[in-house]
């Protein structure tokens, strides 16, 4: 069985790049080929130039990934993991960014905590800081928000997008299509395996998005009424004329394209 | 280096946490040997002249004891990371598989150590220690635990599940330790059993070691230790070239 086919795509330097695609489709997989987890039948990758085969520890050097997968070790505290695991990339005496990390992730009480003790959550944390302790120019996130709180989740988005903005690239796969809108400035869709649509998100959305932005009112009597939108400066003006009408507006609700639409359109 | 020292000190500091399991246990199951076996047979069985079989044990007991231990520290390490998954966390950094292989190997090697220190420390209250050629002692003891410790880590790339690393651990470590002749000496062994002992390359491990200690040996020590640098030898290759192909890891 083949898990992907002929997958091309570059992402460029400094990007917010999403792979979004229905479970299956080969996000992790595409992942794992690119971290060296997995060796690809044929092809290659490169991570800023390096071979992640040839190359392997340039390659890997550049690269953090916060796996899927919810994994540990038990045997320590989080603290120590961090160490350990800024020592594999050759760093000793790392603990001023150690520190700064925590604190971004909300980790620091609990930094003498073993991992076993920890909850969900907080080892979902715990990941996201193991892959940022070499500082990695590119950062991969795989579903990163899975079974997080709504502050960790704002606070998470708060601490990648300024990375982002400090040059790192950003790779991230979720099935919360809101945050993929919201910070990815391309999208990849993935079905089974191959590419079905690349392009930036507003492209995207204005392709696949459906019909225009809508707007539902509802008037005070009752009465319901849905106006399509040329846009949002087209909002006021059509309103205007519903109340020269009488209508007096009790509720208002604006229905614009998402991805979700796009999701739906390009992968069922 | 410092991506060396640190997956080394890792594997160190995961069995040492707890030591409990990992060296007070097997030193007890050492003891235990010692007193039953021993008692049972001290003043019964003589091996070599002027050796108590207490005094013949104790050797035999301690290089049991490396072994294993050096086996269990890098196998087990291995299979339950891969199980756990947190294996990525070794897998995606910059780590070269010599570096790998290294540092658990030397893992395994402190691991033997220790509890075959343990073993011996604990066991010199019952029986008089001889020590007759202690840089023999040391060479079979380092080549041992390293050699297992390799072993481990090529039982631990195969094994997919914990009761195929058992099976690998109860049919062969098992039986390779046992029939190398920590409880008798080979020349009291029928001939085919004699000829069949000479094939398992542990036995020159015990034999060697215990000629560090007692200054007798069933085969001269510098050819035993020429039989299991070359085991070494054979095997570090084949678990280097399994490590290079990420076999069972990177797939
Ligand atoms: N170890 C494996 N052995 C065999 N098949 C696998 C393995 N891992 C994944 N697959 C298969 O490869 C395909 C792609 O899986 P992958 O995990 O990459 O999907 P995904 O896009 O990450 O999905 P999700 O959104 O659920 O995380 C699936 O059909 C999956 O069943
Ligand atoms: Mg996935």
């Amino acid at each position: 069985m083949r898990a992907l086919a002929g997958v091309s795509l570059a992402v460029e330097e400094g990007e917010f790049f999403g792979l979004l695609g229905p479970n299956g489709a080969g996000k992790t997989t595409l992942i794992n080929v690119v971290a060296g987890l997995v060796r690809a039948d044929a092809g290659s990758v490169r991570v800023m130039g390096a071979d992640v085969v040839r190359d392997y520890r340039s390659a890997r050097r550049r690269l953090g990934v916060v796996p899927q997968e919810l994994v540990f070790d038990p045997f320590f505290t989080v603290r120590e993991t961090l160490r350990i695991q800024s020592g594999y990339y050759g760093i000793r005496g790392n603990d001023a960014w150690i520190d700064e990390v925590m604190q971004h992730l909300d980790l620091t009480a609990k930094a003498d905590v073993n991992m076993r003790a920890l909850s969900g959550g907080m080892k979902r944390r715990v990941l996201v800081a193991q892959a940022l302790v070499h500082k990695p120019p590119v950062i991969v996130l795989d579903e990163p928000t899975a079974g997080v709180d709504v502050e960790l989740r704002q606070g998470l988005w708060q601490f990648i997008t300024r990375l982002n903005r400090d040059g790192h690239t950003i790779v991230l796969t979720t099935h919360y299509l809101e945050e993929a809108e919201l910070h990815c400035s391309r999208i990849a869709m993935l079905k089974a395996g191959r590419i079905v649509a690349l392009d930036s998100t507003r492209n995207l959305l204005a392709r696949f998005g459906g019909s225009r932005t809508t707007a539902r009112v509802v008037a005070r009597d009752g009465r319901q009424f849905t106006l399509e939108l040329a846009g949002y400066g087209d909002l006021e003006p059509q309103l205007a004329r519903l109340r020269a009408q009488g209508v007096e507006i009790a509720d208002l609700e604006l229905d614009r394209p998402d991805l979700e639409q796009v999701f739906l359109a390009l992968t069922s | 280096m410092t991506t060396f020292w640190t997956l080394f000190a890792k594997e160190t500091l995961r069995f040492w946490k707890v030591a409990m399991q990992t060296v007070a246990a097997p030193v007890l199951t050492s003891l235990l040997y010692l007193v039953i076996f021993g008692y049972a047979f001290t003043g019964r069985v003589q091996v070599y002249d002027g050796v108590s079989y207490a005094s013949f044990l104790v050797p035999g007991l301690v290089m049991m004891s490396v072994l294993q231990n050096a086996f269990a520290n890098s196998s087990s390490s291995l299979i339950q990371s891969k199980i756990t998954g947190n294996i990525v966390f070794i897998l995606l950094p910059p780590i070269s598989y010599l570096e790998f292989f290294a540092a658990y190997v030397l893992g395994a090697v402190v691991r033997g150590l220790v509890v075959g220190a343990g073993v011996l420390a604990v066991t010199v209250w019952f029986v008089e220690l001889h020590l007759a050629a202690p840089a023999w002692i040391l060479a079979f003891a380092l080549l041992g635990a390293a050699l297992l410790g390799s072993l481990g880590l090529v039982a631990g790339i195969f094994a997919e599940k914990i009761d195929q690393l058992a099976a690998f651990q109860n049919f062969l470590i098992l039986p390779l330790t046992f029939l190398s002749g920590v409880f008798y000496s080979i020349h009291s062994l029928p001939a085919f059993w004699q000829r069949l002992s000479h094939a398992n390359p542990f036995f020159y491990l015990t034999d060697g070691f215990r000629y560090g200690f007692l200054g007798h040996s069933d085969f001269p020590p510098a050819a035993s230790l020429a039989v299991v640098a070359a085991s070494f030898f054979v095997v570090s290759l084949l678990t280097l070239k399994l490590l290079q192909s990420g076999y069972k890891l990177r797939n």
